[in-house]
């Protein structure tokens, strides 16, 4: 076949700008062949190469001792101890689900699972933090129904529990949702497989689905803004085969217990050329494929399809050729296509090899050394306008127009479309606080969760970063989790906007300050720009996910209020409402700057209830809606009334950062006043669980009343 | 006790129901869907919950042709125990060891909830550990658990107290809220919810633990 001439309009349809491809011309002293134009084009968009982010990102504390591996691999790893290792990372599948939500949402669950397998890790947990437009728009909701059900689809079949998440709703994400997928897997500190290839003349060996025409040019497509041309994308979305993945993951697991794996990639954005050129570049070798073998499902694929397809649930391995035998028979225990497509070459050169031609051949290491990388003009954040008057609201008014929204209803209708449970370990489902695993055969455990408040780092960029670190940080230690390291998902309008680029690096500086002081390292993550429709931008939404370790199952905070408890409010209460869930939610009004974080006194607080866990059977932390919010849901959860003694509206419903609800007996109590005076941490008591009514400031009202419309509202909003 | 652990690819649950049944004291083989035979002496064969074969077909249609189904078949019929949970019972109800059909959840919807299930019967190897009438927390987690009888197959079930559980709030549609059936000679249990995930104190919850222990001390003694 005849591949097309390279011309000017080709060339800007692979996402390559001029500057971009003299850079090429001048790396190969000549013209690029038309697949050789697919393969940069691949290597070189902003989402596989981060030629935006990475001068930013490299600013990101990402070491500690308890880093095993930061970012640069399939995911991160972290000591648990006992030489056992938690493995874990967070990517987004926004432009994809905005198109095709189920297929979408689906292979973001399943590239994520695959990152975190590929590393020898099994997983056994899941997250995912959704982002959707406003209740109203048009599209809403068949994304709602669509994204749940494929993140469901997936990985209850695979049979990984979803133990956390966020979903948020907010206008600006009308024209590009958000789904960012987590997944953490369990793995011997001392068995971690890597990427990079080691060896002359060893077989690459393709593993799983065969390849079609799904995805080519996924990666470019999620490297660009979109506009009404979208319905036309939809064949650029990938679809997912998680019973195949089940079947790679444990064919995976088993292989790599065989000894035979020397190195492993997973095809995931940009498929064959990302996944044999890593290994390459890693391993400082050259790669030779044969496409003619690779295993495929439509007939007449060319060389630029078959290096360009996202095809899923595909393995790119170099294996030892002693061990051959025992990896056939896993495969074929497994049912698994695979096939020797190529092998390592010990010089510098990407060879593509097809029906007795070659289509490219290509300076290795060049594809990724020498791929753009811009510092890209960036304007701060203006500081927000000083916030006006805000009317007085009767505080149980406001307590039901929050928890009446969508925003801050229960989230139970999406959670209970997700398996929560398989595995038989998941000590704490979503729903109330960090989901918890228990580490399988031990008496560990981990806790996970994702968080981020879009509103606090658009009107704050640094310091809505470091709150996105500081809650999740909060989350975890609030069920008595030592945090351990973090993974950072960020999602940006576009990057060539002086304005949305200065948003992402502030946003940057925030994180690395708090992961710093909360020693939250960043040990993966990924970058998702062009977030934009239309010109429109999404909210910057940095999303942080975080694990910690609970060392013995004893010692994890899942008790709940009981009647008769005292609620103590730990941390400094000043009655910040500017960016606060009242201020939106009641007045319609996003004003204000984000509250600040003393990230000292953020860590006072975490150490102080971590020092007295066991003292403590039942907290949450507080975030969105402050302490009204925190009680609520707090008395909701253990089915008991709450009394608070505050009438003032800040100090109920403002959003100060490093604070947590605690309930507990009088005795305890006592005993935690003692102990923060010691600490030099603020406690004081500011109400009581009792009866079976809220009651704050004078105003009550029934918790069942309060309940149903809490449980209600979302599967109402989108029934 | 000897159970075997059908293992097919898709198979989820498999690890969930090996812990739960050796918790209780069973020694327990996994057993791989392309084996042809039973390990000598089995008394118990569990089919576990998960999406055989991704359950693209029919949920467990697929799994009901499967060669160590013809095992499970012949282990059946000479009477031995056999117990599917979830994507199990769908396999035993597709193989007509069980009968009745799972259908989409009424609300069409995957749920994963904790229901309370009641005990309907005392009387088998099963559920022994409990009194009728008992109330149970059990999690369900499935897409497909609408058991479907007619009136006469139900008033056949409840004529022969071969209705084993049923939901108290039912959440999927099923007839007769029945949550799980026995076989007429009270040996072989087909149930959505799963017992295997509330045997454990530490994960919230243990009242399916009896089910385990009730096994143990039947067919220790056998």
């Amino acid at each position: 076949m005849q591949e097309p001439a390279i011309t000017e309009e080709l060339i800007a349809s692979h996402g390559i700008k001029p500057d971009e491809y003299a850079e090429i011309l001048k790396i190969l002293n000549r013209e690029p062949t038309f697949t050789e134009l697919g393969i940069f084009s691949a290597m070189w968009n902003e989402h596989c190469s981060y030629k935006s982010s990475k001068i930013h990102l490299k600013t990101l504390p990402t070491t500690g001792p308890q880093v095993i591996c930061g970012p640069g691999e399939n995911a991160g790893v972290v000591d648990i101890g006992d030489n056992q290792a938690v493995v874990f990372k967070m990517e987004s599948h926004n432009h994809p689900s905005y198109i095709e939500p189920y297929q979408g949402a689906a292979t973001g669950v399943g590239g994520i699972l695959r990152d975190v397998f590929t590393m020898g890790a099994r997983p056994v947990a899941a997250m995912n933090s959704l982002s959707f437009g406003e209740v109203a728009h048009p599209k809403t909701r068949q994304l709602v129904h669509g994204v749940v059900e494929g993140v469901g689809g997936y990985g209850n079949c695979f049979g990984v529990p979803t133990v956390g998440g966020e979903v948020r709703f907010d206008p600006a994400y009308n024209g590009n949702c958000l789904v960012n997928a987590f997944a953490a897997g369990l793995a011997d500190a001392d068995k971690i497989f890597y990427s990079a290839a080691s060896g002359v003349g060893m077989p690459v060996v393709y593993l799983g689905a065969k390849t079609g025409r799904d995805g080519v040019g996924g990666a470019t497509m999620a490297s660009a803004e979109f506009d009404d041309t979208i319905e036309e994308k939809r064949p650029t979305v990938q679809v997912g085969d998680p019973f195949t993945e089940k079947r790679l993951m444990e064919a995976c697991m088993e292989l790599m217990r065989t000894g035979a794996v020397i190195s492993i990639q997973d095809m995931g954005a940009a498929g064959l050329t990302c996944s044999a050129v890593e290994m390459g570049d890693k391993g400082g070798l050259g790669i030779k494929l044969e496409l003619d073998r690779v295993p495929c499902r439509e007939e007449g694929m060319t060389a630029y399809e078959m290096m360009l397809s996202e095809s899923q649930e595909r393995m790119l391995m170099v294996l030892d050729p002693s061990k051959e035998a025992e990896a056939k028979a896993v495969f074929d225990k497994w049912d698994l296509d695979f096939a020797i497509v190529g092998e390592t070459i010990p010089e510098d050169r990407f060879l593509i090899e097809h029906k007795g031609k070659v289509w490219a051949d290509l300076p290795l290491s060049k594809l990724s050394s020498m791929a753009p990388e811009y510092d890209r003009p960036h304007v701060p954040t203006p500081a927000a306008a000083p916030l006006g008057d805000i009317p007085a609201v009767d505080p149980i008014d406001g307590l039901k127009a929050l928890i009446g929204s969508v925003n801050y209803a229960s989230r139970q209708w999406v959670y209970e479309q997700y398996d929560s449970q398989v595995m038989a370990d998941t000590m704490r489902i979503p729903g109330f606080g960090a989901g918890i695993i228990r580490v399988h055969g031990t008496d560990k455990a981990l806790a996970f969760t994702s968080d981020v408040t879009p509103r606090y780092v658009k009107a704050n960029p640094v310091e809505g970063g470091k709150q996105a670190v500081a809650e999740a940080f909060r989350n975890l230690v609030a069920s008595g989790a030592r945090p351990l390291a973090s993974t950072d998902n960020l999602n940006f309008g576009n990057p060539e906007k002086p304005e949305i680029m200065g948003q992402f690096v502030g946003a940057i500086k925030g994180i690395g300050q708090a992961c710093t002081a909360l020693d939250m390292p960043i040990v993966s993550g990924n970058v998702s720009l062009y977030n934009e429709t239309d010109g429109q931008a999404i909210l910057p939404t940095p999303t942080i996910g975080a694990v910690g370790l609970i060392d013995h199952v004893d010692h994890a905070i899942t008790g709940l209020a009981r009647d008769g408890h005292v609620a103590l409010l730990v941390g400094e209460t000043k009655g910040h409402l500017g960016q606060s869930a009242l201020l939106a939610e009641v007045f319609g009004r996003v004003e204000g700057d984000a509250p600040h974080v003393d990230l000292a006194a953020e860590r006072a607080a975490g150490e102080f209830i971590l020092a007295n866990r066991d003292t403590i059977r039942a907290c949450t932390d507080l975030s969105d809606g402050g302490l009204a919010l925190a009680a609520f849901e707090m008395a909701e959860a253990s089915g008991v009334g709450v009394v608070l003694d505050d009438s003032d509206q800040g100090h109920l419903f403002g959003e100060d950062q490093g604070r947590y609800l605690v309930a507990c007996n009088f005795d305890a109590a006592e005993a935690l006043m003692v102990a923060a005076g010691q600490a030099g941490v603020s406690v004081t008591t500011v109400g009581k669980f009792t009866g079976d009514h809220v009651s704050m400031g004078g105003s009550s009202a029934p918790l069942a009343e309060l309940s149903a419309l809490y449980r209600g509202t979302f599967g109402e909003a989108f029934a | 006790m000897k159970a075997a652990i059908l293992v097919f690819p898709g198979s989820n649950c498999d690890r969930d129901l090996q812990v739960a049944f050796e918790r209780a004291g069973a020694d327990v083989t996994m057993v791989w869907h392309k084996d042809d035979a039973l390990p000598a002496g089995t008394d118990i064969v569990g089919v576990p919950g998960g999406f055989s074969y991704g359950d693209y077909l029919r949920c467990g249609a697929i799994a009901a042709n499967s060669p160590i189904t013809r095992s499970l078949k012949t282990h059946v019929e000479r009477g031995g125990y056999a117990l599917g949970i979830c994507n199990g019972f769908q396999i035993l109800t597709e193989t007509r060891i069980l009968p009745g059909a799972l259908l989409r959840n009424a609300g069409l919807k995957y749920i994963c909830r904790t229901v309370p299930l009641n005990v309907r019967t005392s009387d088998s190897d099963f559920t022994r550990g409990w009194a009728a009438g008992t109330e149970l927390q059990i999690p369900i987690a499935h897409h497909d658990g609408n058991y479907q009888a007619d009136a006469e197959l139900l008033r056949e079930l409840e004529g022969e107290d071969r209705i084993a559980f049923t939901y108290n709030d039912n959440p999927n549609g099923s007839s007769g809220d029945v949550a799980g059936v026995l076989s007429a000679n009270r040996r072989v249990l087909g149930m959505m919810p799963h017992p295997e995930r509330a045997a454990d104190e530490a994960l919230g919850g243990s009242d399916g633990r009896a089910m385990f222990t009730s096994l143990m001390t039947a067919l220790v003694s056998a």
